[in-house]
């Protein structure tokens, strides 16, 4: 079990500000229920003065993400909207009397829905909600988010980076990139920046890479693929269709192996059955 | 306040008679097994007392069973017993094995044996077809769970020693979730190897056994004096060993109650639950389950903080959600069966004991719904209907 601060229990047990604002002046949304948290912010702004008069929030996830949303109501309520938007995620950790290091996301969640919510409120785009590369397909992280959790957070892991916005915690794909990014932001070098790779993860890889990259191109001469094992790095295939009798089929599984060498990893090796 | 314990899958309390049977062991009969004298010689017997009563919860002869420190240690056994007696690399298991054997073969993955993880269906079940098709020349063992620690599903273990021993290649099954729940014979079961756990059967943690088939060829994984015939080095756990075989004991006259009462209370629980709460659902193949486990998933909520509340209630549960995992990553047998995610973040896992009671269930089944409505009435996705 998680070592949380007693505000982190209670506010957990006894959140304050829970619910949704009738006709409210903002709302920001961030996260989805297939990422495992997510926070609906509503605010009540009086806009003769920009003052948030209320903030409520409804939000799906684990008890920090909870205590977090609730610390964020509390820190904003009776702030100007300029003076809120300078709550950093570290603000509602600090509140909070701190938060496992794994857990950090949970800030930094509240945080996005604030700037979500006040961009609602001023009419304009969400920053960074579809700006930059993604680069964490699991759940749906950004360059740009990525690249401020490390300036605003001074991060130096990619496992740091992976705690505070969750790029990375999925498949694994993105972490090579992850490291690129720590490098170029804080010049700070990944000790291993690739993560071991199970085979689950491996053959879903690969399946993916089949069904998105590789089938269309071969569907398209009137071939198709079948995967049909993966042992260790060796991946097995059959040609079928016109590629079956292609005279060019080497330069297919050539083409193959060239394809799932550079999207998975370097050490692929693809066979014909 | 006290725990209502609805977490047995993870480890079992002592049985007060395992305890009382290992106290000695631990104070004035300190002695060495292996010693000359009479002072170690005595416990000597004991140990094979213990061996003997372990033996009889699974149908197995005495010299067929080699104590170990855990169910990990004989799972590991096991598989690189299997690879190091033969010259064939190829390892078949499946995708919800516990972490003992998955983790195991991607390390020798890692050294250079293949691995073939069997996929599962919604259920939770493997399609025989599929193991057969995948056993090779080169398969040097299969390693599949006789029932996951998650789900309860049983596999039909039968079946698939039957199907491996056809193709002569041997057979482990970590059991460790199924012995002491319901019957397990090795006299009819053509397994080779099976993995047993202390802890999970009312023993205390850091004793476990491993089941050799009389005539299979071992090698041992832990090298070191005689103790075990070679088989597993190292000065014997004598307490623990008195009190697992106490506890394989009790086991076995209270595989009926496992059977009755547990289930009885499981199901009371199941059914309460899912009709007082909507949205909610169970993973797993119901037909062919453990008696004691249940695996419901409550959508719209997140299983940590299911878990935070019932701990205020001192109800104690598992859940596959990533939030309580240390990593992002939910449960990777909930996975696997394709439970969706927005499913497995809510999922809880009850798992009972003989040592459950009634009011213990009535509470689970008055508390739990409040905590669904409330968490889903704070979720931007929960609804009530």
């Amino acid at each position: 079990m998680w070592e949380y601060t007693e505000k982190v229990k209670k506010l957990f047990l006894q959140p304050k500000n829970t619910g949704e604002i009738e006709n409210p002046d903002a709302v920001g949304e961030i996260g989805s229920l297939i990422c495992g948290d997510a926070l609906k912010l509503t605010l009540k702004i009086d806009r003769k003065t920009d003052r948030i008069i209320d903030a409520k929030f409804q939000t799906f996830g684990c008890a920090s993400a909870i205590a977090s949303s609730s610390a964020l109501t509390e820190l904003i309520k009776g702030k100007t909207v300029d003076e809120a938007l300078k709550v950093t995620n570290k603000d509602i950790a600090e509140y909070l009397g701190g938060l496992p290091r794994e857990k950090m996301h949970c800030s930094v969640m509240g945080q996005e829905a604030l700037e979500a919510a006040v961009a609602d409120y001023r009419g304009e785009a969400r920053p960074e909600a579809d700006e930059g590369e993604m680069v964490c397909k699991c759940f749906g992280v950004t360059d740009q988010k990525i690249r401020r959790a490390i300036k605003e957070n001074g991060l130096r892991t990619v496992e740091d980076i992976t705690n505070f916005t969750k790029a990375g915690g999925g498949c694994g794909e993105c972490i090579p990139r992850i490291a690129d990014i720590l490098l170029e932001v804080s010049g700070v070098k990944a000790a291993s920046p690739k993560k071991a790779m199970t085979n689950i993860k491996k053959i879903a890889m690969i399946q993916e890479v089949i069904e998105k990259e590789i089938r269309p191109r071969l569907q398209a001469d009137g071939g198709d693929i079948e995967l049909i094992d993966v042992q260790g790095n060796r991946v097995i295939i059959a040609l079928r269709g016109m590629c079956t009798e292609c005279k060019m089929s080497g330069i297919t599984i050539g083409d193959i192996n060239k394809t799932l060498k550079e999207l998975i990893s370097d050490e692929l090796v693809v066979e014909a059955q | 306040m006290k725990e209502v314990y609805l977490d047995n899958n993870a480890t079992t309390r002592v049985a007060d008679e395992a305890r009382d049977a290992m106290l000695p062991y631990l104070t004035e009969l300190y002695g060495n097994p292996s010693s000359m004298h009479l002072f170690g010689g005595q416990i000597h017997r004991k140990i094979e007392e213990a061996r003997a009563e372990a033996a009889s919860l699974i149908n197995a002869e005495p010299e067929e069973i080699i104590f170990t420190s855990c169910g990990t240690e004989s799972d590991n056994t096991a598989v690189m017993s299997a690879l190091e007696t033969g010259r064939k690399r190829h390892i078949i298991t499946t995708r919800v094995e516990h972490p003992a054997v998955l983790n195991f073969c991607k390390a020798m993955s890692r050294r250079g044996f293949d691995i073939t993880t069997l996929p599962v269906d919604k259920l939770g079940r493997i399609d025989l077809l599929n193991l057969e098709r995948s056993i090779t020349e080169n398969t040097a063992v299969v390693s599949i769970m006789y029932a996951n620690n998650e789900s309860g599903v049983i596999f039909p273990i039968e079946k698939i020693c039957e199907i491996v021993k056809s193709k002569g290649v041997i057979m482990h099954t970590d059991a460790v979730q199924a012995v002491g729940k319901i019957p397990v014979d090795v006299k009819k079961l053509p397994v080779d190897m099976m993995s047993i756990s202390g802890h999970k059967i009312h023993s205390p943690k850091g004793i476990g056994a491993l089941y050799v088939r009389k005539g299979i060829r071992f090698s041992p994984y832990i090298i070191g004096g005689h103790q075990e015939r070679g088989r597993r080095s190292g000065t014997e756990n004598v307490a623990s060993i008195i009190a697992f075989g106490k506890a394989c004991g009790l086991a076995k006259d209270n595989l009926g109650i496992e059977n009755t009462k547990v289930t009885n209370l499981r199901d009371r629980l199941e059914k309460g639950l899912l009709s007082a709460c909507p949205d909610a659902r169970v993973n797993g193949d119901t037909e062919n389950r453990l008696p004691n486990t249940s695996n419901i998933s409550f959508e719209y909520v997140e299983g940590e903080a299911i878990l935070l509340r019932l701990n205020e209630y001192n109800i104690c549960a598992s859940s596959g959600s990533a939030c309580t995992s240390g990593s992002l990553e939910p449960s990777h047998v909930l996975r696997a069966m394709g439970v969706p995610f927005t499913a497995i973040h809510g999922s809880i896992r009850f798992s009972l004991s003989r040592y459950t009671t009634d009011e213990e269930i009535g509470l689970v089944l008055q508390k739990m719904p409040e905590i669904i409505r409330d968490l889903r009435a704070l979720s931007p996705f929960g609804r009530e209907s």
